[in-house]
């Protein structure tokens, strides 16, 4: 199996929010992530890639077999693993180009790998920039500086074809695109795909699904994944809410 | 214990690279300021009678004056009697080592350490270099083949003897001895710095640079540049500057004074790595410097770039007097602070021309605990119709503990100016260290991207070989800063 996450409890500024995740993705698998605001599913992604500002209280987290937890979220990154941000931040004054190419040697270094020329990675930077559809004058903007929502996320996928990771956590990344812009960004994220690779896709809603076709669906709520079932559970979900899922529980 | 200590201290001091001393025999005259000294220093270097008067001139009008206290500095009280005035790690020898054979191997070594080779066989390519230490310039290399084209390159005691002419019509005339209390001090006392005159017509085939090192204990270096671009010239010329670790404060007071002609175009680039200090504020160079420039002819230019990184205090501001129509005048700054540093610099446009145009752009950079200021005047005189002026002053905060201020100030008699200012504060914000550390980045060199991004436009400006090293000083002052 690729990640494992064993009994896990979470919290920010002292509220606990995940309170005993268990989940296991084998490669290959994607899942997605479907929840009410509040119950836990950006916390999840959070706590997976080591953003400081959450506290893991107990359980853990293997990686390929790794500890996650005893991980910096740098190396948490050059290990394979990938957030596409919610809400991308903006980096005024660094270049796509600078700022790929620091992440992209980091990983190298870590690897013991020399760095990579200046040749190879702009050659990797225009092959990778066409599955998203993004245009050249991006590798000349600051990192998200201006860019559109939509720009955000392709932008997002094209740093996730560039790193190349083996599991990606999607964090809404279908929130505010218009339905041009969402293809691309699906088509772009299941021409990333290979048998090796998975997926942890955070959504509300299933026009992401209809294109990223999950194996496995599952349901968090108030911090506990409370239900999994197969692609028709999304489906489900899209016509009958969650309401029908607490009242199964409540019963 | 003594022995942990001690490596303690050298890995908390690594960072500063250049604080090495060089154990060389140095003549250093008694400590302490009056006239004799004055005369003394004058006698060392051989200097004629008009020079030994302007200094008395400017010594008698010193004593008179009063330490400035408008920067927003806390300046460590200076005993001028404290330190000696003149220090000479050539051993006095008659005008200088005549060749490098005649050079000390320590000093060859020195600057060898310093990344500033004095074989002209080893010399960075293009560039030619006066190498001072404490009082005295060791070297000038190039100055054969610059002479080819009647330009003069060499240091301001040889001038003062070989070009007296030159030096006295133009020395003291853009920074007089009155300016000021330091610029003052410095006229009294001026030791060695680089001169410099470029011929009508000539563009400078390269880049000239002085190299300053303070190395003996309880000096004070008064450095002096003079530089003179002649109708249609055009010269590049590039400053830097490092320091030995002391625990005392180490006295730098410097004038640099620019004349520019009739479309001739100066770019002056100062790389300013004294050493700032220790963790604790232990320490360091008081920078306190007059730099000015006069664009004295029609269509003139004079570009300022400056990264300061080093120095316990910062008193500087490289100013521009646009005396000649249509001249155009700019001012590039990044200034970082760490620490226990404090920097006040900025800079001063004075328009008195017509059609004159200045440009400011203002880098602050703080971290530590320490305190930044931008201090800037904007002039526009009643007789400088359509003059222009663009200041743009940015602040970046590195920590809660740090402080960034600005003090533009501007004074506009001419209704057909157009002055704009523009100013913004901004701080490294945790979301964006996150999302470099998520893409691989750690957070020492996400925090060196974002500060070099942020001071790019100003380091593009300098040459290349100067713009690596500017980068990587960045990057090393401001470690350990986050996180």
């Amino acid at each position: 199996m690729m990640l494992e996450i064993k009994d896990l409890h979470a919290s920010i500024n002292d509220k606990e929010i995940l309170k005993g995740i268990n989940l296991t993705v084998n490669p290959g698998e994607i899942h997605a992530l479907m929840g009410q605001n509040g119950a836990g599913k950006s916390t999840l992604s959070n706590v997976l890639v080591g953003n400081p500002a959450y506290e893991v209280t107990s359980g853990s987290i293997t990686f390929n077999g790794k500890d996650l937890l005893a991980m910096k979220p740098e190396e948490r990154a050059h290990e394979g693993l990938f957030l596409s941000f919610q809400q991308p931040v903006e980096i005024p004054g660094v270049s796509m180009v600078n700022f790929m190419r620091a992440a992209i040697n980091a990983r190298r270094q870590y690897l013991g790998q020399e760095p990579m020329s200046a040749g190879d990675f702009l050659k990797m930077m225009r092959e990778k920039r066409k599955i998203v559809e993004l245009d050249s004058k991006l590798a000349n903007r600051s990192v998200n500086e201006g860019f559109s929502g939509g720009e955000k996320k392709r932008n997002e996928i094209f740093q996730m074809a560039m790193l190349e990771p083996t599991l990606s956590i999607l964090d809404e990344t279908d929130s505010g695109l218009d339905v041009d812009a969402l293809r691309i960004v699906a088509e772009g994220f299941n021409k990333l795909r290979t048998p090796e690779t998975s997926a942890l896709v955070i959504t509300h809603y299933q026009r992401l699904l209809d294109y990223l076709k999950p194996d496995i669906v599952h349901v968090l709520l108030n911090g506990r994944i409370v239900k999994t079932g197969g692609p028709e559970l999304a489906l489900e979900i899209e016509n009958k809410g969650f309401d029908w899922i607490k009242a199964e529980l409540e019963a | 214990m003594e022995e942990k200590n001690k490596f303690v201290k050298e890995v908390a001091e690594k960072k500063y690279e250049y604080g090495f001393t060089t154990d060389i025999q140095t003549e250093i005259i008694e400590k302490g300021l009056n006239e004799d000294v004055v005369r003394l220093i004058s006698s060392k270097k051989e200097e004629p009678e008009w020079m030994l008067e302007f200094r008395l001139k400017a010594f008698r009008h010193w004593l008179t004056m009063k330490q400035p206290e408008w920067g927003h500095l806390k300046m460590p009280e200076i005993d001028y009697q404290g330190i000696s005035y003149y220090a000479d790690p050539t051993k006095g020898k008659k005008d200088g080592p005549k060749s490098l054979d005649e050079i000390d191997p320590e000093l060859m070594k020195t600057f060898d350490k310093l990344g500033i080779p004095l074989e002209e066989r080893l010399a960075l390519s293009g560039t030619a270099v006066d190498a001072v230490m404490d009082s005295v310039s060791v070297k000038t290399t190039f100055k054969e083949k610059l002479s080819e084209r009647g330009i003069i390159f060499c240091s301001i005691s040889e001038a003062v003897r070989e070009y007296p002419d030159l030096v006295k019509q133009y020395l003291g005339t853009v920074v007089p001895y009155r300016d000021n209390y330091f610029a003052a001090l410095n006229s009294a006392v001026f030791s060695d710095g680089s001169f410099v005159y470029i011929p009508k017509g000539v563009r400078c085939p390269m880049e000239l640079s002085t190299y300053f090192r303070i190395n003996a204990r309880n000096t004070g270096q008064f450095e002096r540049t003079l530089i003179v671009c002649d109708d249609g010239g055009y010269v590049s010329y590039l400053e830097g500057c490092t320091a030995p670790m002391r625990d005392e404060n180490q006295l730098h007071a410097a004038i640099v004074e620019i004349v520019v002609n009739e479309n001739a175009e100066v770019k002056y680039s100062t790389v300013q790595n004294w050493y700032p200090g220790d963790a604790e504020g232990k320490g360091g160079v008081l920078n306190l410097v007059t730099k000015r420039g006069h664009l004295r002819g029609a269509n003139s230019k004079l570009s300022w770039t400056q990264v300061e990184t080093g120095s316990a205090i910062t008193w500087k501001y490289p100013s521009c007097v646009l005396s000649g129509d249509n001249s155009q005048a700019e001012f590039y700054s990044v200034a970082v602070t760490n620490n226990y540093q404090q920097a006040d610099t900025g800079t001063k446009m004075i328009h008195l021309g017509k059609n004159t145009k200045s440009t400011i752009i203002s880098k602050g950079i703080s971290a530590g605990k320490s305190q930044n200021s931008y201090r800037g005047l904007v002039r526009v005189a009643p007789g400088a119709d359509g003059a222009r002026n663009y200041s743009s002053c940015d602040s970046l905060l590195l920590g809660s503990t740090c402080g960034a201020h600005t003090f533009p100030y501007m004074d506009v008699h001419n209704d057909t100016a157009i002055v704009e200012h523009e100013a913004t504060t901004s701080k490294i914000s945790e979301e964006q260290l996150f999302y470099c550390n998520q893409r691989g980045i750690p957070t020492e060199e996400a925090v060196g991207l974002i500060v070099n991004g942020y001071a790019k436009d100003v380091i593009n400006k300098l040459p290349m070989e100067f713009a690596v090293e500017a980068q990587k000083l960045l990057n090393v002052s401001l470690e350990g800063t986050v996180g």
